[in-house]
């Protein structure tokens, strides 16, 4: 079992996520100020950080008190001194998804961070280069998005009539 | 405010040789002022402490001095599709940024379509020369969803093969890495060796590449008859050219020039910027998951973690050389403590039933049907599990709603991650140390990319 360090902001929600690992759910506020304090407690790798889009999911389970946003935003961090991975859920907002960065934290979470952005249209204040990453620069729209459709190529096949 | 100096490591000697007409050679490397370097901003670099002070660039300079070059997509040395814009004074990187995305397909968007039973053949795409290990991380994150425990023989089948496909990745590393450097002896080689492991592959898997093989619920089938010949084979063999490999390029001048005390990186820039695998290893940081945080049956072999001391590329190349020997190791104590039994879980939510069933069972027929069409359901949740890929640490975050699909499947690609070790790396090096550096942070491109 791991507990928050004694420097994290207060008033932040955690829960037990499966065998030795640490959820939390701070506010879009708490969040910098938990990572800075988990970083000065010994995790020296910001392993990950993903978004999800939880359109169809507006009651998904989640730990009392934490007011659930279609965005998430999803940091994995390490401590190879302990041994032990923390998970951070920060509910980064509906229609204008948005948190801070955590590039001068761990400068290692930069082209994370713009894969976010480019992904979900999350944005990160403070990021130095807050660029798409994976799609061209004039894309429109944020694929890993729920709403944002699949889309198909018509193929044409030999001897087949066109999509015409 | 600290001066900008170029990044050399420690032990690089002095390119000035007396000769008998006076000294000769090219100027020290750590001898050029900071003024000539001072341009790099580049986006990992603005961080105060780890690798450079902004205020100290020369924005005096006029533009004209400078060339900005464009390096890919489809350069031979890029390994795939990598473009890196390079800022070059004369010979001398000043900045360079990866620009990357040309081979993205939305793998992780096109897994949120796939069942659970289809994604692997989906993950195993992603880094198309280690697809065992993002098979097993993302089967581990499945099981670990459903909470299914994978029979013994599994585990060791699946360390085992992660094993052999370590071996043969580093195999790829080495022989691009040589060819990079103008051994095409060493790229003949590798390619050489890597295709006994690959033979194996074929006969166990049905599949030379992308196997989808490591499945939920424990592996695809069961080893044919004879592997342990096969394997033990691989093993001496390999094993034994891993020597030759050191008798053609590690002692070798040409070789040790371009790699001794080129692109450093100190163990503070490492962890800064997340990167894992032999890349951090090299600086010296014990850090590898099979020993600090133990999968599958990594806790019952004997094996080393190889670390380096100085972070340039020769550790790099030394590490990855001595990881396939270490590999060996742990793949001979698998052939002889591989144990017996099933080969896959019998949990029929994830097994379909065996083929004799399905002739004579109505009921063992639809289930096999059901399986393969909609899929098992997966209880809600989230997940992340991580395991040693020969590039790092490859994760895959797993968000489950209850259904027989994934709401959300991400992947943590090593070497999207260590990729942002280059512009810090090439800074400040000549451009041909510059390929030397996107060789020796070996990333796959369709792993970047996803």
């Amino acid at each position: 079992m791991i507990e928050l360090p004694s420097s994290a902001p207060a008033g932040v929600i955690t829960a037990d996520v499966r065998k030795s690992d640490l959820g939390c759910f701070p506010t879009r506020e708490q969040y910098y100020g938990l990572v800075g304090a988990f970083k000065a407690d010994g995790f020296e790798l910001c392993a990950d950080l993903c978004g999800v889009d939880y359109l169809e999911h507006a009651d998904r389970a989640l730990p009392e008190g934490v007011v659930a946003t279609r965005f998430e935003v999803v940091v994995n961090l390490l401590s190879m001194s302990k041994r032990q991975r923390v998970r951070i859920r920060v509910q980064a907002g509906g229609d204008e998804p948005a948190v801070d960065s955590l590039f001068s934290l761990y400068p290692g979470s930069e082209a994370m961070e713009r894969e976010a952005f480019d992904m979900f249209g999350i944005i990160f204040n403070g990021h130095p280069d807050l660029t798409r990453i994976l799609m061209p620069e004039d894309w429109e729209g944020h694929p890993l998005r729920k709403d944002y459709g699949a889309g198909r190529v018509p193929v044409q096949f030999k001897e087949a009539p066109g999509p015409r | 405010m600290s001066e900008p100096t170029v990044r050399a490591a420690e032990r690089i000697e002095p390119l000035i040789v007396e000769t008998s007409e006076g000294p000769q050679g090219l100027q020290r490397r750590g001898a050029t002022p900071g003024s000539e370097l001072g341009r790099e901003v580049g986006s990992v670099l603005r961080v105060d402490g780890h690798a450079f002070d902004p205020s100290s660039i020369d924005y005096e300079r006029s533009d004209d001095e400078t060339m900005i070059i464009n390096m890919g997509p489809s350069h031979p040395s890029t390994h795939g599709v990598l473009r890196i814009m390079l800022e070059l004074d004369g010979e001398f990187v000043l900045r360079a940024k990866p620009v990357i995305g040309y081979l993205h397909t939305g793998m992780e968007k096109t897994g949120e379509q796939l069942s659970y039973v289809q994604g692997g053949t989906n993950v195993t795409r992603m880094d198309y020369l280690s697809p065992a290990t993002n098979e097993l991380s993302y089967s581990m994150a499945v099981e670990s969803l459903l909470g299914i425990e994978v029979p013994a023989r599994a585990t060791w089948i699946r360390m085992m093969m992660s094993e052999l496909n370590r071996i043969s990745s580093h195999l790829v590393w080495m022989a691009t890495n040589g060819m990079d450097l103008g051994s095409t002896s060493m790229m003949i080689y590798g390619f050489r060796e890597r295709e006994l492991i690959l033979a194996f592959f074929e006969k166990t898997a049905g599949l030379r590449l992308n196997l989808n093989y490591v499945r939920p619920g424990g592996v695809a089938a069961d080893l044919p008859d004879g592997w342990e010949d096969d394997v033990t084979v691989i093993c001496d063999t390999i094993d034994e050219r891993t020597y030759e490999y050191d008798q053609l390029l590690t002692g070798q001048p040409i070789f040790r020039d371009r790699m001794v005390g080129v692109a450093p990186i100190t163990a503070e820039e490492a962890l800064a910027l997340s990167l894992t695998g032999p890349l951090l290893r090299s600086t010296g940081v014990p850090w590898d998951l099979r020993r600090t945080m133990p999968y599958l049956a990594y806790d019952q072999v004997d094996f080393d973690v190889i670390v380096g001391t100085y972070g340039d590329n020769f550790d790099r190349y030394a590490i990855r050389l001595n990881e396939m020997r270490e590999s060996i190791r742990i793949i001979r104590q698998c052939v002889a403590m591989m144990p017996r039994g099933d080969y896959r879980s019998q949990d029929p939510k994830v097994t379909p039933p065996p083929r004799a069933r399905i002739g004579e069972s109505m009921e063992a027929l639809i289930h096999h049907f059901k399986l393969f069409t909609e899929g098992f359901h997966v209880p809600q949740g989230e997940v992340y599990s991580a395991i040693e890929s020969p590039r790092g640490e490859i994760g895959c975050y797993l968000v489950s709603d209850g259904g027989p699909k994934p709401y959300r499947i991400h992947v943590r690609a090593p070497s999207f991650v260590n990729l942002q070790a280059v512009p810090l790396l090439m800074r400040g090096g000549s451009m041909s140390d510059a390929i030397t550096v996107i060789s020796t942070v070996d990333p796959i491109m369709g792993e970047v990319d996803r």
